[in-house]
């Protein structure tokens, strides 16, 4: 499996790193914020079995980032990883294209029930 | 001292019962990802001015409240909550160690701004680390101060909020 972590905290994306491994064997790709996450998915051409996506980050936030993605890739599981909990921005974030979301902070069995249903369920959609 | 109290003129309007917020928003972060018992003390209101402690991560407030709050440890709690939570040693010099309270504080903010009801945007935290550090109150608002306790140190959320009225300019 093949998974992009997007979020501004390394610290956060080596715990992400850590709970994720739990799936299987995963090749991680990392970006600091949506500028290079862009740059990641194109130089990789893609591929991705998930993408996790904080949403504040500096230079392009994550809502941003989802809706660019979107704009050529309707396929690739998409989840939010995110502080921001009001309801307003889940529907905000569900409109632009992301296909789950998890609130910060998180334990271990939460992110791994949501990254593990979303990919069944586009699986199942495919 | 409650929030209530604060809410005079002189003082600005905070909005009310806004520490209730940050003391949950602690103890849920602490839960599920320090996963370290913290104690939360009595908020008290900074009445002149005083230094943080020794590694602050501050995060702007914007929209419908204005203001700033800072999360700011002892130096020994900060290097074992850090390890608690990144389960990595770190020394304060290396830039993994600010992410890490970065981290902390952004979702101890984060957190608190969904129950808060209002519409407030946050910014990215800064972290400032070094004894004796101290930061601008914004005018016309108490500072008011969550002490934190934990079998490995310290910390305290200082938050310096108000209200925007209605019809101000953002």
């Amino acid at each position: 499996m093949k998974f992009l972590l997007v979020d501004d905290s390394k610290t956060m994306r080596n715990i992400q790193k850590k709970i994720l491994e739990q799936l299987g064997p995963v090749e991680f790709s990392e970006a600091d914020d949506g500028v290079e996450a862009l740059a990641v998915i194109e130089k990789s051409g893609g591929g991705f079995d998930m993408i996790l996506v904080d949403w504040n980050m500096p230079n392009m936030d994550g809502i941003t980032l989802v809706g660019k993605i979107r704009e050529t890739d309707k396929k690739t599981p998409l989840v939010m990883a995110t502080t921001e909990a009001e309801k307003v921005r889940v529907i905000d974030a569900i409109r632009a294209g992301v296909n789950n979301y998890v609130v910060k902070p998180f334990t271990p069995e939460l992110l791994l029930e949501k990254v593990r249903a979303t990919m069944d369920r586009m699986k199942a959609a495919a | 001292m409650t929030a209530a109290v604060l809410n005079t003129p002189t003082r600005g309007k905070a909005p009310p019962n806004f520490t209730t917020p940050f003391v949950n928003s602690v103890r849920n972060v602490f839960a599920k990802m320090v996963k370290i018992d913290v104690t939360v003390a009595l908020p008290h209101e900074k009445t002149a001015p005083e230094p943080s402690r020794d590694v602050s991560a501050i995060i702007v407030l914007t929209g419908e409240i204005v203001g700033s709050v800072v999360v700011s440890f002892d130096q020994d709690a900060a290097i074992k909550l850090v390890e608690a939570f990144s389960s990595a040693t770190l020394a304060p010099t290396n830039p993994d160690f600010a992410d890490a309270i970065g981290e902390l504080a952004n979702m101890i903010v984060g957190g608190a701004k969904k129950d808060l009801g209002l519409s407030i945007g946050i910014t990215v935290p800064n972290v400032i680390i070094g004894k004796g550090h101290y930061f601008a109150q914004i005018k016309n608002a108490p500072c008011l101060v969550i002490p934190c306790t934990t079998h490995v140190g310290n910390f305290a959320v200082e938050i310096s909020i108000k209200q925007k009225p209605q019809g101000a300019t953002p």
